[in-house]
C-alpha cells in the first residue's frame, strides 16, 4: 500500500499510541505527543495539496477536509498546552506517572478515533470510530480517580452508550433503506454510493432512521435535553480533555449528523431534517444560556457555554441554505478555537488557585495579568462581541435567518443575550476586583491560547479569500 | 404462506421480547442475571438460525460471541461482582411491576406500529425482525430508566444491545456485523471492569452523604 496523506492521518496517531504506551518518563512522552500531533496536522494540511484516492472505506472530500484540519490543529495546540498542564499535575501529585503514560497513549487513540470517524466512507465504520473516541474520553475523564471524576465518567459512559446504541439502530435502518436499491453487502453502507442513490430510498424508513440518528449522535453533540453527561465530563476530567471534548469531539458527532442530513436532503419524499435540528438547537441555546447563571464551578460554566454554542451551530445547519451553512461552519470553527483557548486559560487558572470554584477565584487581572487578560479576551470572544470571529459568525447566523424566520431569530438572539450577560456577570468577579487565594505566577505555556485568540481576532476583521471560497464550497455541498 | 424457516426465526425473536419482559419484573439481582443469560442464549440461537437461513457463515461468529461472552462469561463475572459488592440481597423497586409492564406493553405496541408501517415493502422476515428488535431496544431502555443499581443498569444496556444485534443480523447481508458485535463486546467488558474496579453501586447519585455534599461542587 502506498503511503498517502489519508493513511497518514490514521497511521501516525496509531503508531504514536503504541510508542507512548511503551516509553517511560513524562518529559519525553509529552514531547513525543506534541511531535506526533504536529505531524498529523501537517499531513492533514497536505490533504489540500494532493487529493488522495477514496475507496469503499476511506474518503476525503471538501466537507471532511475542513473538519480534519480543524481537529488536527486543535489537537496539536492542546498537546502543547497539555505538556505544561500535566507537568504541574505531576508536581502537585494529583496524577501518578503510570497514569501519565496511559494518558498520552489514550490521547493518540482518541485522535485516531476522531480522524477515522471523519475520513470514514462507510457509515458502519464511522459508528465504530465514534464509539472508540467516546470510550477513550470516558477513560480520560475518570483519570483522577476521585469520587466525582468516577461518577462523571460513569454518567458519561452510560448516557454515551445509550446514544451510540440509538445511532447504531439508525445506521441499520439506513442500510435497510438502501438495500433494495443498491443490493446486499458492503456497498449499501458506503457513503459515496448511498448519496448517488438516495433519491430512490424508501422515505418512511429514512425518516425513522434520521430520528434515531438525531437522538443518538445528538447525545454526543450535547444537545438539550440529552446533554446531562456534558457538564460533569468537562468539569471532572483533566482540562486538556475538556478542551478537546468541547473543541473537537462535539464537532465529530455533529459531522456524522450533517452527513445523514445531506442524505435525507437528497430524497424529496423524506421529511425535511431542518426543523428538527432547528428546534433542538434553539432549545439547547436558550436552556444552556439560563444554566450559565448560578454556576459555581468555572469549568462547568464553560461546559454550558459549549452547549449553548452547539445549539447555535445546529440551528444554523438546520436552517440550511448556502449562507446559513456558511455561518454554521464558521461558527463551529470559531467556537472550537475560542473554547479551547478558554479552557487553556482556565486550566492554568485552576492550577494557580488550586480550585475550580468561582467563589474562590477573584482579581486575576491583578494577580496573574497574562492569564487574566487572556481569559477576559476569550470570554469577550465567546460572548460574541465585535470585532472578534464569533461576532462575525453569529451575525451571519442571525442575518441569514432573519429574512426567512424572524420569530426564530428573536428566540435565538434572546438566548445569545442571556448567555452573554451570564458570562460577564461571572467574569466580573473572576477577572477584576481584589485578588484572593494563591497568587503565584503560573508555569504556563501561553502560546496555544494566544495563537487561537489571534486567529479568532483576525477572522473577525479579515478572512483570506481562499478560506471564504472554501467554506462557501462546503456550504453549498451541505445543501 | 410462510415457510418453516420464517416461523422459527419469528419464534426466536418473539421469545427475545418475552424474556425482555421477564427482566422487567425481576427484583432480585441473581434472578435478573439468570434471566439475562437466557436472553443472551436465545439471541445466540436466533443469530445462528439467521446464519443458517441466510447462508452467511460469518454470522456464526456473532452467535458464538453472544453464546460464550454474553450468556456465560459476563453473567459469571457479574455474579462474582454482586457477591463482592455485597448487594446480592438488594431488592429494587423504583417503579412497580404493574406500571413497568404496562409501559413495556405500550413501547412494544409503539415499535410495532412504527416499524410495520414504515417497512411495508421490505421482505417479511427482516420486517418483523426489525419490529421485534426495536421492542427489545426500547424495553432495555425502559429497564435502564427504572433501575437504580449499576449492575442492573448494565444488564439493561446489554439487553438493549442484544436487540441491536438482532436488528443487524436480521438486515440481510449487512456488512461489518461481526465487527460491530466485537466492538460492543469490548464496550461491555469495559463497563463490567469499571463496575468492579470502582465499586459503583448506584447510578448518578450515591449513598454516601458526605460525598453528596460536595457533589459536583455545585451545592454548598
Amino acid at each position: 500500500m502506498i503511503f498517502d496523506a489519508l493513511t497518514g492521518v490514521l497511521l501516525i496517531p496509531a503508531v504514536a499510541a503504541v510508542l507512548l504506551a511503551a516509553l517511560p518518563g513524562y518529559r519525553l512522552t509529552a514531547r513525543l505527543n506534541v511531535v506526533a500531533t504536529f505531524l498529523t496536522f501537517a499531513t492533514a494540511v497536505s490533504l489540500f495539496i494532493v487529493e488522495p484516492v477514496s475507496g469503499p472505506y476511506l474518503l476525503v472530500d471538501d466537507l471532511n477536509r475542513v473538519f480534519i484540519v480543524l481537529t488536527t490543529f486543535v489537537s496539536f495546540t492542546t498537546s502543547v498546552f497539555s505538556a505544561s498542564y500535566i507537568e504541574h499535575e505531576i508536581e502537585i501529585g494529583r496524577l501518578k506517572l503510570t497514569y501519565v503514560r496511559f494518558y498520552h497513549s489514550m490521547y493518540q487513540v482518541m485522535m485516531f478515533g476522531m480522524n477515522l470517524a471523519l475520513v470514514a466512507n462507510n457509515i458502519g465504520l464511522m459508528w465504530v470510530a465514534i464509539e472508540m473516541a467516546t470510550l477513550t474520553t470516558v477513560l480520560m475523564v475518570g483519570i483522577y480517580r476521585t469520587h466525582e471524576a468516577l461518577e462523571a465518567a460513569w454518567k458519561y459512559f452510560i448516557l454515551g452508550s445509550v446514544g451510540i446504541a440509538l445511532a447504531l439502530f439508525g445506521t441499520i435502518l439506513v442500510y435497510m433503506a438502501a438495500k433494495p436499491v443498491i443490493g446486499e453487502g458492503l456497498y449499501a453502507m458506503v457513503w459515496t454510493v448511498l448519496v448517488t442513490h438516495a433519491a430512490k430510498f424508501d422515505p418512511a424508513l429514512l425518516n425513522v432512521a434520521f430520528v434515531f440518528l438525531l437522538l443518538g449522535y445528538g447525545t454526543k453533540v450535547g444537545l438539550a435535553p440529552l446533554h446531562a453527561w456534558l457538564p460533569d465530563a468537562h468539569a471532572e476530567g483533566p482540562t486538556p480533555i475538556s478542551a478537546v471534548l468541547s473543541g473537537l469531539l462535539l464537532n465529530v458527532a455533529l459531522y456524522a449528523l450533517l452527513r445523514f442530513k445531506m442524505l435525507l436532503a437528497l430524497n424529496p419524499a423524506a421529511i425535511a431534517p431542518g426543523p428538527l435540528m432547528v428546534t433542538m438547537g434553539l432549545i439547547s441555546c436558550v436552556f444552556a444560556a439560563f444554566m450559565l447563571y448560578r454556576r459555581r464551578d468555572i469549568k462547568r460554566m464553560f461546559a454550558y457555554s459549549s452547549i449553548e454554542h452547539m445549539g447555535i451551530i445546529v440551528f444554523a445547519f438546520g436552517m440550511g441554505g448556502p449562507l446559513a451553512n456558511f455561518a454554521g461552519l464558521l461558527h463551529m470553527t470559531m467556537h472550537s478555537l475560542t473554547k479551547s483557548a478558554i479552557f487553556y486559560a482556565v486550566g492554568h487558572i485552576s492550577q494557580v488557585k488550586g480550585t475550580q470554584k468561582i467563589a474562590d477565584i477573584s482579581g486575576l487581572t491583578v494577580s496573574n495579568p497574562v492569564l487574566g487578560w487572556g481569559l477576559v479576551l476569550g470570554v469577550v470572544a465567546i460572548a460574541g462581541l465585535p470585532p472578534l470571529g464569533i461576532f462575525m459568525s453569529e451575525f451571519l447566523v442571525v442575518s441569514s435567518t432573519f429574512a426567512r424566520e424572524p420569530w426564530l431569530v428573536i428566540i435565538l438572539v434572546f438566548g445569545i443575550l442571556v448567555g452573554l450577560s451570564g458570562l460577564f456577570l461571572r467574569l466580573n468577579t473572576i477577572a477584576f476586583g481584589e485578588p484572593r487565594g494563591p497568587t503565584a505566577p503560573a508555569q504556563a505555556s501561553y502560546v496555544p491560547m494566544f495563537a487561537h485568540l489571534a486567529i479568532v481576532f483576525t477572522a473577525g476583521i479579515y478572512m483570506p479569500p481562499a478560506l471564504v471560497s472554501g467554506f462557501q464550497n462546503v456550504a453549498r455541498l451541505l445543501g | 404462506m410462510h415457510s418453516l424457516s420464517f416461523d422459527i426465526a419469528h419464534m426466536l425473536a418473539g421469545s427475545l421480547v418475552l424474556v425482555s419482559f421477564m427482566q422487567l419484573y425481576q427484583d432480585r439481582l441473581y434472578a435478573l442475571l439468570n434471566t439475562f443469560a437466557l436472553h443472551a442464549f436465545i439471541l445466540a440461537a436466533s443469530v445462528a438460525w439467521q446464519a443458517f437461513v441466510q447462508d452467511a457463515p460469518h454470522l456464526y461468529l456473532t452467535a458464538m460471541i453472544a453464546l460464550v461472552f454474553k450468556a456465560i462469561v459476563i453473567p459469571v463475572a457479574l455474579h462474582r461482582i454482586i457477591v463482592k459488592l455485597g448487594i446480592h440481597r438488594e431488592i429494587e423497586t423504583v417503579v412497580g411491576v404493574g406500571p413497568a409492564m404496562l409501559l413495556g406493553m405500550g413501547l412494544v405496541a409503539l415499535s410495532m406500529v412504527v416499524m410495520l408501517r414504515v417497512t411495508a415493502e421490505a421482505d417479511p422476515l427482516a420486517r418483523e425482525d426489525l419490529a421485534f428488535a426495536l421492542s427489545v431496544v426500547l424495553l432495555g431502555l425502559l429497564m435502564m430508566v427504572t433501575r437504580r443499581n449499576a449492575v442492573s443498569q448494565v444488564i439493561g444496556f446489554m439487553s438493549l444491545e442484544n436487540g441491536l444485534v438482532l436488528a443487524a443480523t436480521g438486515a440481510k447481508g449487512m456488512p461489518l456485523v461481526v465487527e460491530i458485535s466485537v466492538a460492543f463486546s469490548v464496550l461491555i467488558a469495559f463497563i463490567v471492569i469499571g463496575i468492579f474496579l470502582f465499586r459503583i453501586r448506584e447510578r448518578f447519585d450515591t449513598v454516601d452523604v458526605q460525598a453528596l455534599d460536595k457533589f459536583r461542587g455545585e451545592r454548598q
